[in-house]
Protein backbone atom coordinates (compact mmCIF):
# COMPACT_ATOMS: atom_id res chain seq x y z
CA UNK A 1 0.00 0.00 0.00
CA UNK A 2 1.23 3.43 -0.94
CA UNK A 3 0.70 6.00 1.74
CA UNK A 4 -0.44 9.51 0.95
CA UNK A 5 2.64 11.55 0.29
CA UNK A 6 1.98 15.22 -0.50
CA UNK A 7 5.35 15.73 -2.13
CA UNK A 8 4.41 13.25 -4.84
CA UNK A 9 1.32 15.23 -5.71
CA UNK A 10 3.24 18.48 -5.73
CA UNK A 11 5.90 16.93 -7.92
CA UNK A 12 3.26 15.71 -10.39
CA UNK A 13 1.69 19.15 -10.63
CA UNK A 14 5.06 20.85 -11.03
CA UNK A 15 6.25 18.47 -13.73
CA UNK A 16 3.06 18.62 -15.74
CA UNK A 17 2.98 22.41 -15.56
CA UNK A 18 6.61 22.58 -16.61
CA UNK A 19 5.98 20.22 -19.52
CA UNK A 20 2.72 21.63 -20.81
CA UNK A 21 3.30 25.30 -20.11
CA UNK A 22 0.77 27.45 -21.89
CA UNK A 23 -0.95 24.44 -23.37
CA UNK A 24 -2.44 23.62 -19.98
CA UNK A 25 -5.90 25.17 -20.02
CA UNK A 26 -6.66 24.32 -16.45
CA UNK A 27 -5.90 22.03 -13.57
CA UNK A 28 -8.06 20.72 -10.79
CA UNK A 29 -7.51 18.55 -7.76
CA UNK A 30 -10.40 16.21 -7.26
CA UNK A 31 -10.86 14.06 -4.20
CA UNK A 32 -8.76 11.20 -5.51
CA UNK A 33 -7.19 12.33 -8.76
CA UNK A 34 -5.66 15.23 -10.60
CA UNK A 35 -7.26 16.57 -13.73
CA UNK A 36 -5.35 18.38 -16.45
CA UNK A 37 -7.26 20.13 -19.23
CA UNK A 38 -5.67 20.62 -22.62
CA UNK A 39 -6.66 21.01 -26.25
CA UNK A 40 -7.26 17.85 -28.22
CA UNK A 41 -4.11 18.24 -30.28
CA UNK A 42 -1.94 18.41 -27.14
CA UNK A 43 -3.48 15.48 -25.27
CA UNK A 44 -1.35 12.74 -26.76
CA UNK A 45 1.92 14.44 -25.88
CA UNK A 46 0.79 14.89 -22.30
CA UNK A 47 -0.32 11.27 -21.99
CA UNK A 48 2.98 10.09 -23.42
CA UNK A 49 4.86 12.33 -21.01
CA UNK A 50 2.90 10.99 -18.04
CA UNK A 51 3.68 7.44 -19.10
CA UNK A 52 7.35 7.83 -20.06
CA UNK A 53 8.59 10.23 -17.39
CA UNK A 54 10.47 7.85 -15.04
CA UNK A 55 9.61 9.75 -11.88
CA UNK A 56 5.89 9.67 -12.64
CA UNK A 57 5.23 6.29 -14.25
CA UNK A 58 1.56 6.55 -15.23
CA UNK A 59 1.75 3.19 -16.99
CA UNK A 60 -1.75 1.94 -16.16
CA UNK A 61 -4.45 2.96 -18.63
CA UNK A 62 -7.76 2.88 -16.77
CA UNK A 63 -10.34 4.31 -19.11
CA UNK A 64 -11.10 6.60 -22.00
CA UNK A 65 -14.48 8.18 -22.44
CA UNK A 66 -16.03 11.44 -23.60
CA UNK A 67 -18.34 14.21 -22.46
CA UNK A 68 -20.79 16.31 -24.45
CA UNK A 69 -21.06 19.79 -22.93
CA UNK A 70 -23.72 21.08 -25.31
CA UNK A 71 -26.32 21.60 -22.60
CA UNK A 72 -23.89 22.11 -19.73
CA UNK A 73 -24.74 25.23 -17.69
CA UNK A 74 -21.15 26.44 -17.24
CA UNK A 75 -19.34 27.47 -20.43
CA UNK A 76 -16.59 25.14 -21.58
CA UNK A 77 -13.74 25.68 -24.06
CA UNK A 78 -15.29 23.30 -26.61
CA UNK A 79 -18.37 21.16 -26.93
CA UNK A 80 -16.72 17.74 -26.57
CA UNK A 81 -14.10 16.49 -24.19
CA UNK A 82 -12.21 13.19 -24.40
CA UNK A 83 -11.28 12.07 -20.91
CA UNK A 84 -8.36 9.71 -20.35
CA UNK A 85 -7.76 8.35 -16.87
CA UNK A 86 -4.36 6.96 -15.91
CA UNK A 87 -2.92 5.39 -12.77
CA UNK A 88 0.62 5.47 -11.52
CA UNK A 89 1.37 2.27 -9.60
CA UNK A 90 4.64 3.90 -8.60
CA UNK A 91 3.05 6.91 -6.91
CA UNK A 92 -0.42 5.62 -6.16
CA UNK A 93 -1.97 8.63 -7.90
CA UNK A 94 -4.57 8.86 -10.61
CA UNK A 95 -4.30 11.49 -13.31
CA UNK A 96 -6.97 12.51 -15.76
CA UNK A 97 -6.31 14.25 -19.07
CA UNK A 98 -9.37 16.07 -20.35
CA UNK A 99 -8.91 17.01 -24.01
CA UNK A 100 -11.38 19.43 -25.53
CA UNK A 101 -12.50 18.75 -29.08
CA UNK A 102 -14.29 21.24 -31.29
CA UNK A 103 -17.79 20.54 -32.52
CA UNK A 104 -16.98 21.45 -36.12
CA UNK A 105 -13.82 19.36 -36.25
CA UNK A 106 -14.25 16.43 -33.86
CA UNK A 107 -10.85 14.81 -34.33
CA UNK A 108 -8.14 13.86 -31.90
CA UNK A 109 -4.96 11.75 -32.20
CA UNK A 110 -5.42 8.15 -31.19
CA UNK A 111 -3.70 6.71 -28.13
CA UNK A 112 -3.58 3.18 -29.49
CA UNK A 113 0.15 3.28 -30.17
CA UNK A 114 0.79 4.34 -26.56
CA UNK A 115 -1.78 2.14 -24.82
CA UNK A 116 -3.12 -0.83 -26.78
CA UNK A 117 -6.05 -0.98 -24.40
CA UNK A 118 -7.36 2.27 -25.82
CA UNK A 119 -8.46 0.47 -28.98
CA UNK A 120 -11.95 -0.56 -27.94
CA UNK A 121 -12.63 2.46 -25.75
CA UNK A 122 -11.83 4.76 -28.66
CA UNK A 123 -14.12 2.73 -30.88
CA UNK A 124 -16.84 3.18 -28.29
CA UNK A 125 -16.32 6.95 -28.19
CA UNK A 126 -16.41 7.07 -31.97
CA UNK A 127 -19.55 4.98 -32.02
CA UNK A 128 -21.50 6.98 -29.46
CA UNK A 129 -20.06 10.51 -29.79
CA UNK A 130 -18.71 10.63 -33.34
CA UNK A 131 -15.24 11.78 -32.33
CA UNK A 132 -12.71 10.56 -34.87
CA UNK A 133 -9.42 9.17 -33.60
CA UNK A 134 -6.64 9.83 -36.05
CA UNK A 135 -4.34 6.87 -36.51
CA UNK A 136 -6.68 4.29 -35.03
CA UNK A 137 -6.16 0.91 -36.75
CA UNK A 138 -9.84 -0.09 -36.95
CA UNK A 139 -12.22 2.75 -36.21
CA UNK A 140 -15.56 0.98 -36.61
CA UNK A 141 -18.68 0.77 -34.52
CA UNK A 142 -18.49 -1.48 -31.50
CA UNK A 143 -21.87 -1.19 -29.74
CA UNK A 144 -24.43 0.02 -32.24
CA UNK A 145 -25.28 -1.98 -35.37
CA UNK A 146 -22.95 -1.46 -38.30
CA UNK A 147 -25.63 0.20 -40.42
CA UNK A 148 -26.62 2.66 -37.70
CA UNK A 149 -26.71 6.33 -38.61
CA UNK A 150 -25.67 8.94 -36.10
CA UNK A 151 -24.00 8.97 -32.72
CA UNK A 152 -26.65 8.51 -30.09
CA UNK A 153 -24.95 9.73 -26.91
CA UNK A 154 -24.70 13.24 -28.28
CA UNK A 155 -27.02 15.56 -26.42
CA UNK A 156 -28.84 16.59 -29.58
CA UNK A 157 -29.72 13.02 -30.49
CA UNK A 158 -33.37 12.35 -29.64
CA UNK A 159 -33.90 9.84 -26.87
CA UNK A 160 -36.37 7.80 -28.86
CA UNK A 161 -34.14 7.81 -31.90
CA UNK A 162 -34.71 8.85 -35.45
CA UNK A 163 -36.96 6.01 -36.47
CA UNK A 164 -34.54 3.15 -35.89
CA UNK A 165 -37.20 1.24 -34.03
CA UNK A 166 -39.45 1.36 -37.07
CA UNK A 167 -36.75 0.70 -39.64
CA UNK A 168 -37.15 -3.03 -39.71
CA UNK A 169 -38.10 -5.04 -42.77
CA UNK A 170 -41.73 -6.02 -42.80
CA UNK A 171 -42.45 -9.65 -43.52
CA UNK A 172 -45.78 -11.05 -44.51
CA UNK A 173 -47.51 -13.96 -42.94
CA UNK A 174 -50.96 -15.40 -43.19
CA UNK A 175 -53.20 -16.55 -40.45
CA UNK A 176 -53.67 -20.24 -40.65
CA UNK A 177 -57.27 -21.26 -40.94
CA UNK A 178 -58.53 -23.99 -38.65
CA UNK A 179 -59.79 -26.01 -41.63
CA UNK A 180 -56.32 -26.23 -43.08
CA UNK A 181 -54.87 -27.79 -39.98
CA UNK A 182 -56.99 -30.91 -40.25
CA UNK B 1 -58.12 -38.21 -19.67
CA UNK B 2 -59.42 -40.44 -17.00
CA UNK B 3 -57.46 -42.71 -14.72
CA UNK B 4 -59.94 -45.31 -13.64
CA UNK B 5 -59.60 -47.79 -10.85
CA UNK B 6 -56.81 -50.29 -10.44
CA UNK B 7 -58.90 -53.13 -11.68
CA UNK B 8 -58.51 -51.89 -15.24
CA UNK B 9 -55.09 -51.79 -16.83
CA UNK B 10 -55.99 -49.43 -19.66
CA UNK B 11 -56.79 -45.79 -20.19
CA UNK B 12 -59.11 -44.47 -22.83
CA UNK B 13 -58.32 -41.09 -24.35
CA UNK B 14 -57.80 -39.40 -27.65
CA UNK B 15 -54.41 -39.24 -29.25
CA UNK B 16 -54.45 -35.44 -29.27
CA UNK B 17 -55.16 -35.33 -25.57
CA UNK B 18 -52.38 -37.76 -24.77
CA UNK B 19 -49.88 -35.88 -26.90
CA UNK B 20 -50.93 -32.57 -25.38
CA UNK B 21 -50.62 -34.00 -21.89
CA UNK B 22 -47.13 -35.26 -22.65
CA UNK B 23 -46.02 -32.01 -24.22
CA UNK B 24 -47.40 -29.87 -21.43
CA UNK B 25 -45.63 -31.80 -18.73
CA UNK B 26 -42.24 -32.04 -20.39
CA UNK B 27 -41.52 -28.45 -21.36
CA UNK B 28 -37.87 -27.97 -22.12
CA UNK B 29 -37.12 -24.27 -21.80
CA UNK B 30 -34.58 -22.34 -23.79
CA UNK B 31 -33.57 -19.47 -21.49
CA UNK B 32 -32.76 -16.12 -23.05
CA UNK B 33 -31.91 -14.10 -19.98
CA UNK B 34 -30.45 -10.69 -20.73
CA UNK B 35 -31.24 -8.77 -17.57
CA UNK B 36 -32.47 -8.99 -14.00
CA UNK B 37 -35.50 -11.04 -15.07
CA UNK B 38 -33.00 -13.74 -15.93
CA UNK B 39 -31.97 -13.88 -12.27
CA UNK B 40 -35.58 -14.45 -11.23
CA UNK B 41 -35.90 -17.09 -13.93
CA UNK B 42 -32.84 -18.88 -12.48
CA UNK B 43 -34.39 -18.64 -9.03
CA UNK B 44 -37.56 -20.22 -10.37
CA UNK B 45 -35.55 -23.18 -11.62
CA UNK B 46 -33.52 -23.64 -8.44
CA UNK B 47 -34.39 -25.84 -5.49
CA UNK B 48 -36.61 -23.47 -3.51
CA UNK B 49 -39.19 -22.79 -6.22
CA UNK B 50 -38.29 -25.84 -8.29
CA UNK B 51 -39.70 -25.69 -11.78
CA UNK B 52 -39.20 -29.44 -12.08
CA UNK B 53 -42.53 -29.80 -10.26
CA UNK B 54 -44.00 -28.76 -13.59
CA UNK B 55 -41.86 -31.11 -15.62
CA UNK B 56 -39.61 -28.45 -17.07
CA UNK B 57 -36.42 -28.84 -15.14
CA UNK B 58 -34.29 -29.51 -18.20
CA UNK B 59 -32.88 -26.11 -19.05
CA UNK B 60 -31.61 -26.49 -22.60
CA UNK B 61 -29.10 -23.98 -23.81
CA UNK B 62 -29.45 -25.36 -27.30
CA UNK B 63 -32.58 -24.18 -29.11
CA UNK B 64 -32.77 -27.36 -31.18
CA UNK B 65 -33.61 -29.38 -28.08
CA UNK B 66 -36.02 -26.86 -26.58
CA UNK B 67 -39.69 -26.09 -27.08
CA UNK B 68 -40.26 -23.14 -24.74
CA UNK B 69 -38.43 -19.87 -25.30
CA UNK B 70 -38.24 -17.69 -22.18
CA UNK B 71 -37.24 -14.16 -23.14
CA UNK B 72 -36.34 -12.59 -19.82
CA UNK B 73 -34.87 -9.15 -20.12
CA UNK B 74 -34.54 -6.23 -22.46
CA UNK B 75 -33.85 -6.95 -26.12
CA UNK B 76 -32.00 -4.38 -28.18
CA UNK B 77 -32.34 -3.81 -31.90
CA UNK B 78 -28.97 -5.46 -32.41
CA UNK B 79 -29.98 -8.52 -30.38
CA UNK B 80 -33.33 -9.09 -32.09
CA UNK B 81 -31.96 -10.87 -35.23
CA UNK B 82 -30.06 -13.24 -32.91
CA UNK B 83 -33.22 -13.96 -30.97
CA UNK B 84 -35.15 -14.51 -34.19
CA UNK B 85 -32.52 -16.94 -35.39
CA UNK B 86 -32.77 -18.86 -32.12
CA UNK B 87 -36.55 -18.94 -32.41
CA UNK B 88 -36.34 -20.28 -35.95
CA UNK B 89 -33.96 -23.02 -34.82
CA UNK B 90 -36.45 -24.36 -32.29
CA UNK B 91 -38.50 -27.27 -33.60
CA UNK B 92 -42.26 -26.98 -33.64
CA UNK B 93 -44.41 -27.13 -31.62
CA UNK B 94 -42.91 -24.29 -29.66
CA UNK B 95 -44.05 -21.67 -27.23
CA UNK B 96 -42.70 -18.32 -26.10
CA UNK B 97 -42.92 -16.54 -22.76
CA UNK B 98 -42.23 -12.82 -22.60
CA UNK B 99 -40.93 -12.37 -19.07
CA UNK B 100 -41.02 -8.98 -17.44
CA UNK B 101 -41.90 -5.46 -18.44
CA UNK B 102 -38.89 -4.92 -20.69
CA UNK B 103 -39.47 -7.91 -22.91
CA UNK B 104 -43.20 -7.27 -23.06
CA UNK B 105 -43.22 -3.52 -23.65
CA UNK B 106 -39.75 -2.05 -23.41
CA UNK B 107 -40.33 -1.17 -19.79
CA UNK B 108 -38.79 2.08 -18.67
CA UNK B 109 -36.35 1.98 -21.57
CA UNK B 110 -38.26 3.98 -24.15
CA UNK B 111 -35.08 4.69 -26.10
CA UNK B 112 -33.62 4.50 -29.57
CA UNK B 113 -32.00 1.13 -29.05
CA UNK B 114 -34.60 -1.05 -27.39
CA UNK B 115 -37.36 -3.25 -28.80
CA UNK B 116 -40.68 -2.00 -27.47
CA UNK B 117 -42.13 -5.43 -26.93
CA UNK B 118 -40.82 -8.61 -28.50
CA UNK B 119 -44.31 -9.47 -29.72
CA UNK B 120 -43.58 -7.20 -32.66
CA UNK B 121 -41.23 -9.91 -33.87
CA UNK B 122 -42.08 -13.15 -32.10
CA UNK B 123 -45.40 -14.89 -31.44
CA UNK B 124 -45.71 -14.63 -27.69
CA UNK B 125 -47.92 -17.07 -25.83
CA UNK B 126 -47.76 -15.65 -22.32
CA UNK B 127 -46.85 -12.21 -21.03
CA UNK B 128 -45.55 -11.70 -17.55
CA UNK B 129 -45.74 -8.29 -15.88
CA UNK B 130 -43.34 -7.20 -13.20
CA UNK B 131 -39.96 -5.61 -12.91
CA UNK B 132 -38.76 -8.25 -12.38
CA UNK B 133 -41.57 -10.76 -11.83
CA UNK B 134 -41.47 -13.08 -8.86
CA UNK B 135 -40.98 -16.79 -9.49
CA UNK B 136 -44.66 -17.27 -8.67
CA UNK B 137 -45.52 -15.12 -11.68
CA UNK B 138 -43.21 -17.25 -13.75
CA UNK B 139 -45.08 -20.37 -12.73
CA UNK B 140 -48.38 -18.69 -13.54
CA UNK B 141 -47.13 -18.04 -17.07
CA UNK B 142 -45.72 -21.54 -17.31
CA UNK B 143 -49.07 -23.02 -16.35
CA UNK B 144 -50.78 -20.84 -18.93
CA UNK B 145 -48.46 -22.25 -21.57
CA UNK B 146 -49.12 -25.74 -20.27
CA UNK B 147 -52.85 -25.19 -20.66
CA UNK B 148 -52.32 -24.07 -24.23
CA UNK B 149 -50.11 -27.07 -24.91
CA UNK B 150 -52.74 -29.44 -23.59
CA UNK B 151 -55.23 -27.96 -26.02
CA UNK B 152 -52.74 -28.10 -28.87
CA UNK B 153 -52.62 -24.33 -29.13
CA UNK B 154 -49.60 -22.20 -29.88
CA UNK B 155 -49.22 -18.66 -31.06
CA UNK B 156 -46.54 -19.88 -33.45
CA UNK B 157 -49.11 -22.03 -35.24
CA UNK B 158 -51.01 -18.91 -36.24
CA UNK B 159 -48.19 -17.96 -38.54
CA UNK B 160 -47.30 -20.11 -41.47
CA UNK B 161 -44.29 -19.70 -43.63
CA UNK B 162 -45.58 -20.14 -47.17
CA UNK B 163 -45.58 -17.31 -49.62
CA UNK B 164 -48.38 -15.17 -48.41
CA UNK B 165 -47.11 -12.39 -50.61
CA UNK B 166 -48.51 -14.20 -53.64
CA UNK B 167 -51.97 -13.88 -52.20
CA UNK B 168 -52.22 -10.38 -50.74
CA UNK B 169 -55.87 -10.86 -49.91
CA UNK B 170 -54.93 -13.49 -47.34
CA UNK B 171 -51.95 -11.67 -45.95
CA UNK B 172 -51.81 -9.46 -42.93
CA UNK B 173 -48.92 -7.08 -42.93
CA UNK B 174 -47.20 -7.75 -39.66
CA UNK B 175 -43.79 -7.92 -38.17
CA UNK B 176 -43.38 -11.58 -37.76
CA UNK B 177 -40.29 -13.63 -37.15
CA UNK B 178 -38.00 -13.98 -40.08
CA UNK B 179 -40.25 -16.46 -41.79
CA UNK B 180 -38.65 -16.39 -45.18
CA UNK B 181 -35.14 -16.77 -43.81
CA UNK B 182 -34.09 -13.44 -45.27
CA UNK B 183 -31.39 -12.73 -42.73
CA UNK B 184 -29.19 -10.37 -44.66
CA UNK B 185 -31.64 -7.61 -45.37
CA UNK B 186 -29.96 -4.41 -46.46
CA UNK B 187 -31.27 -1.87 -44.01
CA UNK B 188 -28.81 0.83 -45.00
CA UNK B 189 -30.65 1.94 -48.10
CA UNK B 190 -33.36 4.43 -47.38
CA UNK B 191 -36.75 3.23 -48.43
CA UNK B 192 -40.37 3.74 -47.70
CA UNK B 193 -39.94 1.58 -44.64
CA UNK B 194 -37.57 4.14 -43.17
CA UNK B 195 -39.94 5.26 -40.55
CA UNK B 196 -40.53 8.36 -38.56
CA UNK B 197 -42.39 8.41 -35.30
CA UNK B 198 -45.61 8.78 -37.21
CA UNK B 199 -44.79 5.73 -39.27
CA UNK B 200 -44.26 3.74 -36.09
CA UNK B 201 -47.73 4.70 -34.97
CA UNK B 202 -49.09 3.51 -38.30
CA UNK B 203 -47.27 0.23 -38.00
CA UNK B 204 -48.95 -0.50 -34.71
CA UNK B 205 -52.24 -0.33 -36.55
CA UNK B 206 -51.05 -2.70 -39.22
CA UNK B 207 -49.94 -5.22 -36.65
CA UNK B 208 -53.46 -5.59 -35.38
CA UNK B 209 -55.31 -5.68 -38.59
CA UNK B 210 -55.17 -4.60 -42.15
CA UNK B 211 -52.33 -2.75 -43.72
CA UNK B 212 -53.15 0.80 -44.75
CA UNK B 213 -54.34 0.97 -48.30
CA UNK B 214 -55.37 -2.66 -48.56
CA UNK B 215 -58.62 -4.34 -47.86
CA UNK B 216 -58.91 -7.51 -45.93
Amino acid sequence: MILYQPENHLALIAKVEAFAGDKLLGREEKSHYHQFRVRGADAKDLVRFLRDEPSLGFTYFIDLTAVDYQTYPQPQPERFAVVTTLLSPKLGIRAQVKAFVAEGDPRIPSLTDIFAGANWTEREVWDLYGIEFLGHPDLTRILMPDDFDGHPLRKDYPLKGRGERGNFPVFHATTRKPAEEA
Amino acid sequence: MGMSGSTNDFVTTTLATAIGWARANSMWPMPFGTACCGIEMMAAFMAKYDASRFGSEVMKFSPRQADLLIVSGRISLKMMPVLQRIWEQMPAPKWCISMGACASSGGVFDTYTLIQGIDQFLPVDAYMPGCPPRPEAFFDALMMVQEKAKKGQSKALEYITDDAVSDPAQSVACRTPDNNYVHNVDRSTPSAEKASHDKIADDKITRDGVAPGTSK
